[in-house]
């Protein structure tokens, strides 16, 4: 027995959506206003940017479980949005290093990519990443078929290099804290994938 | 002894024009352009109601280049025994008892003594000395520090010939510090420093800071400042000083070898393994001011480069 969402609830929950999608930009304006922004504000707007692309990326993969656990069909078109909007905290994240680490110097950053495993796990996240935002819209979908699918599975993979990124990022200062919660929080997504325990998930 | 600024005095904006710049944009009231706008995303200094400390300012110790606001200077600090975040401290170290306090030396001396804090501000002529403090972040500011040379303090418990190096102890407060409960770092935070390091001119025990006492979240009331070194090699709230013979395990080097070395000095050239040294962001310069580039031995090479001379900076990072 499914549920089927009207189309006021959909579109509500849509709504709701775009405005988690642009609460973090808000924020950042508000605090930027109000004085929040830390004495080293742009140190706080690339890590601010990191963590937002993070949470959206996590939303992104709750989708399809969250769907299935309500059986809710419709929840899917949540998923795309939420995916663009964890691509462009993703945008950000990458203009505010190249601005703020090092200046749009060429030369420094492919450096930066070549010579520090965390810049090339977060480079080759955002390829990917690049790669599935190109790829969303409807007609893309139709065209690619069944090649859409196979493509659009790297989300594990970029959910995975995001996380390795972030432990890695932390590894010198040796506080894995908040590592901790989002990487349990994406074994539970990638679990909640497993035929055993979508079948728990059905009954 | 003299200090060389890459900024001629003459681009130095005058303190009243960019405090009133401040204070102009925060009535501006628009967000995009606060976002926009280097200067209001710190909010004007205030001072800290800290007890001013009797000081004088030797001309030796000035420096032409502007100070980083004492907003962000008490407000922007790594403090991790209060927390990681940078915010941390300010927000819990007010928990900190820092009277009574005493400073215990011990170890290959001849005369192992305990200071009390009161002692330590009499002890000699407190200085006003602007120093560079670059932290191994990437980040920099201009600080007016008050205290006097290590050098005071270690003479006065005559070193023996053996004292080859110096270990400086933070104190640990698992009542007020909310930050020991984690394991990122073994607690009591311990710093060292080899004996002609400890000794040289530059090395600062500092007393307070813009004039006043150490607020709790700088390292009050007693602490190291060591210009030359990236920042986490100044110990902050000092409770003991041991002379040693042995170069002493410090707190950093601990938990992470390969990135955080027993000298630390700043060298654009040696890289952090997840970052380049070589430039640096001066806090409070603005969203939109370029990177600097980073000094080797921050700036101070003249005073200090001598005490390295045949060493491999590389290796002995």
């Amino acid at each position: 027995m499914t549920i089927q969402l009207k189309a006021w609830q959909l579109r509500s929950l849509r709504v709701a959506v775009f405005v988690l999608g642009f609460y973090p930009v808000f924020r950042w304006l508000y605090l930027g206003f109000a004085g929040g922004l830390t004495a080293n504000p742009a140190e706080f707007l690339i890590r601010s940017s990191g963590i937002w692309a993070t949470v959206l990326l996590w939303a992104t993969l709750t989708v399809s479980p969250l769907r299935r656990l309500l059986t809710i069909p419709s929840l899917i078109r949540l998923r795309r949005p939420l995916g663009l909007f964890a691509f462009f905290y993703t945008c950000l994240h990458v203009l505010g290093w190249a601005l703020w680490e090092h200046s749009w110097r060429w030369e420094a950053m492919l450096d930066d990519i070549f010579s520090r495993p965390f810049i090339t796990l977060g480079t080759l996240a955002t390829i990917l990443m690049l790669a599935l935002a190109c790829t969303s819209t409807q007609s893309t979908m139709r065209r690619l078929g069944p090649k859409w699918k196979s493509l659009h599975r790297s989300i594990y993979a970029i959910a995975i290099f995001a996380l390795v990124h972030f432990y890695l990022v932390r590894s010198g200062k040796n506080d894995f804290a908040d590592v901790y919660v989002y990487g349990a929080i994406l074994v539970v997504l990638l679990v909640a994938r497993l035929p055993f325990a979508q079948r728990v998930v059905d009954n | 002894m003299t200090f060389r600024s890459t900024i001629a005095p003459s681009e130095i904006t005058d303190e009243r024009i960019w405090r009133n710049r401040r204070l102009w944009l925060q009535g501006m009231g628009a967000g995009t352009l606060a976002l926009m706008s280097p200067w209001s995303v710190t909010k004007a200094a205030s001072a800290e109601a800290m007890p001013s400390l009797a000081h004088t300012k030797p001309e030796r110790w000035a420096s032409s280049e502007p100070l980083t606001s004492v907003e962000d200077v008490t407000s922007y600090n790594n403090f991790y025994e209060f927390g990681t975040g940078k915010t941390d401290p300010k927000a819990h170290a007010s928990a900190m008892p820092v009277e009574p306090w005493q400073l215990q030396i011990e170890g290959e001396v001849l005369r192992p003594r305990t200071f009390d804090i009161d002692e330590l501000r009499r002890l000699h002529a407190i200085e006003e000395r602007v120093y560079r403090l670059r932290c191994v972040e990437g980040w920099s500011m201009v600080i007016p520090w008050l205290g006097y040379s290590l050098s005071v303090l270690l003479k006065q418990v005559e070193p023996t010939a053996n004292a080859k190096y110096v270990q400086f102890e933070s104190a640990a407060m698992p009542e007020h510090m909310p930050g020991l409960s984690s394991r990122v770092l073994n607690w009591p935070y311990a710093e060292g420093l080899r004996m002609d390091e400890a000794m040289h001119p530059l090395t600062l025990l500092g007393l307070g800071v813009y004039g006043a006492e150490l607020p709790n979240q700088n390292g009050a009331p007693v602490r190291v400042v060591v210009p030359w070194k990236y920042g986490f090699k100044s110990a902050k709230s000092i409770v003991r000083i041991r002379l040693l013979e042995r170069q002493p395990m410090t707190s950093w080097r601990q938990v992470a070898p390969h990135e955080y070395g027993f000298y630390a000095n700043v060298n654009p050239e040696v890289a952090h393994p997840r970052w380049s040294q070589a430039t640096e962001r001066r806090i409070g310069a603005g969203l939109f001011a370029p990177r600097r580039a980073t000094e080797l031995f921050n700036g101070y090479a003249d005073e200090v480069a001598g005490l390295y001379s045949g060493m491999d900076l590389a290796r002995y990072y």
